[in-house]
């Protein structure tokens, strides 16, 4: 059993690897579908499995280390602590919602369809477990380049230029993210095999300067803010959601936004703890000002997906506003966030295309009485909207809840004006199940149908997750409790 | 010396098959099977350290130093990517002339000269390889007779090299007149710091502006985009590489053995032309729409990334150069072997090239992922070990962030080509007769996979410097 724990987070990324390399193999489009789905309800259960045995382990407790390139003191390191077993979770538990969700969806050339989603996750699954600097650069590109072909290749009409711009954006972030990484690198001490380290005990290990821990601090955040986004580096997020093919928009806006907050909390927070300092109320303030910011904007949104990216945006700034605010229970609701942000906003994605899929509209103008023909659709959306206002009893509320006390803790001004945006979200989520679902059936409605069993099976369990984890939180704060202490003890 | 005396031996052969085998394939596979003998006879004396020739070079060329198994990784690196090219390329000299045999012999001309200039140890050796090297490209540059821009690319090509050769000689002049000893060796004139004389000065900035002009860096890079467009495509794909990457290595190797401990003293120089090459060959490859001038273009940039190397001048800037050079040569071969096969060369011609062959879309992909320097290719390490030297010489860290972001332009117009051939319909009715056989897409895949095993393990070709 000891040697079968050590090889979980291996198995999270050499399960979704393999199963995508086989995709490809396979010219039959069906079978790539089956064999997507099995590999990723493999990857869940191996997820599952390593949660309930490894518990909430201190960072160095399960890992697995192969010599890579010794002499330039990087080894194939990886290993999960409980953020990782948190996010690797999440995504483990996302792939088979988003196949199940959109199983009936006919993409051409399928077998590479699923070969790159696949591919995709084990990239990201590398991202959350790395536990060597060079390895969490590997696989931080690594996770892009499937995505980027993911949407240029199935997405809307305007899909190449957005998706353009997505990659432009990020790896020019990646880029200076890799400067900062070699400068780091650099300043570590010596090991037996070489005269630096990249792995990430050596990185915690440094005491930087002030002048070093300033500039660096912007080369590390501006690659991490391009993917959360975090007001101003935001643009480029609207376009590729929307353009994007639904199940990619799932992925990235549930998953892989994540990897930006998860990569302040593990590669910056603790590296250069006096940068964040600094830095914090310049931070916060951006993040703050995205949060509204994004919010009206969403309030004037009459496209169903530009809506919903925008209020991503802005739950995504009170998540690194409430790491910034460098409190126990602000970076504790995060860790839950994370989680919860991620389940629900799937679910919106899925309602969305089931809306787009019958109707073949998007525009809140143009739609209107779903609820007529809907009856379980919209009582589902209704769920998951009231967990996107973060509303009591929801899963949403817990995180919320403590990331604006940790904010408050800290300023008491930012979380009073963080505070309208969850007036605005109201706003906007409410305007939006209103004249969608609600009112009178029109033309472009009329046709609509009651949704189909596996679709009514994913948006039950979705709703069960919200519930569950908005009634009975207690199991994730275990998880991660030993993170979060020593995350704040290290930015302290 | 393995390698300088039997290219230049076989070279010779090639010639006089030329004249006695009327046969037009036989020169090819005499050519194959020469060089894969001379690749093995130099992986003999790297590892063996002895060559089969024991001949008394008077010290001119370092054949018997602790430096000696550096230069022959180089050498083997540039050897495998030869022989790469000519299997990819080998059936294209065909279509240039009828003198392929005589083709064939100037290659191996060429990489003579590359053997010398990785191993000279004096400027007289360094002159007469550089002229090995060019003399034979000036001929395989006009060698389309019959085309116009072959032509001009082959005057314009011999004119500007004569004239930088001349710059060049001047320098060595008053190099040799201005060091206390007079001499044209390597190891007396890397003179301590302090004060150097104006002779020195004036020869040291000619010598630069020499092989800045040779190796295409900006501002010196006018001729680049005309000579490689004009040229024809089976030569450029050589240029672009093998000759590129070797003369990149002697202009190191001069900078680091004669000046490297007066290096504060040019480093400034450098890093004006370094940024400059950036910028230039960056924002201009950004506007161009023919996939051939895009690479002169994007093989500037990838000079100016290999400058970092002459910017750090430390240890791993001389494994990352070496690392480099494989990297861009592996990856330039291939898709200039992929870009022989087009009819069309403008961007538009590759649309929809996934749909007609996935295999040059998917091998022609990976190879432009490596120029871009994604994560899994060899291009990635090659830039990873550029920026790691850079960062660790700790000068100029703005210059290192330009660099990052010049990178991210080079995203731009590598990842145009990717587009058009995967997410753009072609037009049906351009359809072209590819001369394509399997043995050459079995090639391709294997250069692509090469690639990637690279990007993996770039171990694979530092671990020779560490015997």
């Amino acid at each position: 059993m000891q040697n079968l724990g050590l090889r979980f987070p291996e198995l999270l990324i050499w399960s979704p690897l393999i199963a995508g390399l086989l995709c490809f193999i396979l010219k039959n489009d069906k079978s790539a579908k089956a064999v997507a789905l099995f590999s990723s309800i493999v990857t869940l259960v191996i997820s599952f499995a390593s949660v309930m045995y490894a518990g909430d382990k201190e960072l160095s407790g399960l890992k697995d280390a192969y010599v890579w390139m010794p002499y330039l003191g990087t080894s194939f390191n990886i290993g999960l602590d409980g953020m990782g077993h948190l996010l690797t979770f999440l995504t483990a538990f996302s792939f088979p919602l988003i196949f199940v969700a959109t199983y009936k969806n006919n993409y051409k050339n399928a077998s590479s369809f699923y070969g790159l989603m696949l591919l995709t996750q084990a990239g990201l699954m590398g991202v959350f477990t790395a536990m060597d600097a060079l390895v969490f650069y590997f696989f931080w590109e690594l996770a892009l380049i499937p995505v980027y072909f993911l949407c240029s290749r199935w997405g809307g009409e305007r899909r190449i230029q957005a998706t353009f711009k997505f990659f432009v954006y990020t790896f020019t972030g990646s880029l200076l993210m890799l400067v900062g990484i070699i400068y780091v690198y650099l300043q570590t001490p010596a090991t037996p095999f070489s005269e630096h380290s990249f792995s990430i005990s050596a990185f915690y290990g440094l005491h930087l300067s002030f002048q070093e821990q300033h500039w660096l601090f912007w080369l590390f955040f501006i690659a991490f803010a391009i993917k959360m986004p975090i007001f101003p580096f935001h643009t480029w997020q609207p376009d590729t959601y929307e353009q994007s093919p639904t199940a990619v928009t799932m992925v990235l806006s549930g998953i892989m936004v994540k990897m930006g907050v998860f990569a302040v909390l593990r590669w910056l927070i603790p590296i250069l703890p006096e940068g964040v300092h600094k830095f914090e109320t310049v931070v916060i303030g951006l993040s703050v000002f995205g949060m509204i910011y994004a919010s009206l904007i969403a309030i004037k949104q009459d496209d169903l997906k530009r809506l919903v990216a925008y209020s991503s945006i802005a739950h995504i700034g009170l998540m690194c506003a409430a790491i910034f605010s460098n409190t126990q229970i602000g970076v504790q609701g995060v860790m839950i966030q994370m989680f919860s942000h991620g389940i629900n906003i799937i679910g919106l994605w899925i309602v969305v295309d089931l809306i787009e899929k019958q109707t073949g509209v998007r525009k809140i103008s143009q739609l209107g009485g779903v609820a007529h023909n809907a009856p379980v659709l919209t009582i589902m959306l209704v769920v998951i909207a009231l967990a996107n206002i973060a509303l009591p009893l929801t899963n949403a509320f817990v995180g919320e809840f403590m990331m604006f006390n940790g904010l408050f803790k800290m300023n008491a001004w930012y979380a009073a004006i963080a505070g309208i945006s969850i007036i605005l979200a109201a706003v906007y989520t409410l305007n939006m199940v209103q004249k969608v679902f609600y009112g009178e059936t029109n033309s472009v409605t009329a046709g609509i149908k009651e949704i189909a069993l596996n679709e009514k099976i994913i948006l039950a369990v979705i709703v069960v997750v919200i519930f569950l984890v908005g009634v009975f939180p207690q199991p994730v704060f275990n998880l991660t409790k030993e993170t979060v202490t020593f995350l704040i003890g290290k930015g302290r | 010396m393995n390698e300088i005396i039997l290219t230049a031996v076989w070279g010779i052969v090639m010639m006089l098959s030329g004249a006695f085998i009327k046969n037009k394939s036989i020169p090819k596979y005499l050519a194959i099977g020469g060089l894969v003998v001379i690749l093995i006879a130099n992986c003999v004396e790297l590892y063996y350290r002895e060559s089969f020739f024991s001949i008394d070079v008077k010290n001119m060329l370092n054949v018997n130093g602790s430096e000696t198994p550096y230069y022959l990784t180089f050498i083997t690196v540039m050897l495998f990517s030869t022989l790469l090219y000519f299997l990819l390329n080998g059936r294209d000299f065909e279509k240039v002339g009828s003198n392929v045999a005589e083709y064939f012999a100037l290659i191996f001309f060429i990489l003579c000269g590359v053997g010398i200039v990785a191993t000279f140890n004096t400027l007289l050796m360094l002159f007469i390889g550089i002229e090995i090297i060019s003399i034979p490209l000036y001929i395989l540059t006009g060698s389309d007779k019959r085309n116009l821009k072959s032509n001009e690319a082959g005057l314009k090509y011999f004119l500007m090299g004569a004239f930088s050769t001349g710059i060049m000689l001047m320098g060595i002049a008053f190099i040799y007149g201005g060091t206390d000893s007079a001499s044209f060796f390597l190891d007396k004139i890397n003179i301590g710091a302090g004060k150097m004389s104006p002779l020195l000065v004036t020869g040291l900035v000619l010598l630069l502006i020499s092989m800045a002009f040779k190796v295409s860096a900006a501002p010196f890079h006018f001729w680049t985009p005309d000579v490689y467009d004009g040229a024809p495509t089976v030569f450029t794909s050589f240029m672009a590489t093998i000759v590129k990457a070797a003369v990149f290595f002697a202009f190191f190797r001069l900078f680091e053995n004669a000046f490297g401990t007066i290096q504060p003293q040019w480093q400034k120089l450098i890093v004006i032309i370094t940024a400059a090459t950036l910028l230039i060959g960056n924002l201009t490859a950004v506007f161009q729409q023919s996939v051939k001038r895009m690479l002169a273009y994007s093989s500037i940039a990838q000079a100016g990334f290999m400058l970092f190397a002459l910017f750090a001048l430390n240890n791993k800037a001389k494994e990352g150069l070496v690392l480099y050079t494989a990297a861009y040569s592996l990856a330039t071969i291939g898709i200039f072997a992929v870009l022989i096969k087009m009819n069309d060369y403008t961007i538009d011609g590759f649309n929809g090239l996934a749909k007609k062959q996935p295999v040059l879309a998917l091998t022609a992909t990976i190879f432009l992922l490596s120029l871009t320097g994604i994560p899994l290719t060899a291009g990635f390490y090659a830039k990873f070990y550029m920026l790691l030297a850079a960062v660790k010489n700790g000068h100029s860290m703005w210059l290192v962030i330009l660099a990052v972001l010049c990178a991210a332009i080079s995203a731009y117009y590598y990842f145009r080509v990717i587009q058009a051939m995967y997410f753009k319909d072609g037009n049906e009715t351009t359809a072209q007769d590819w001369d394509i056989t399997p043995a050459f897409k079995t090639l391709l895949v294997l250069t692509a996979a090469l690639v990637i095993l690279l990007g993996i393990f770039p171990t694979i070709v530092i671990d020779w410097l560490y015997y």
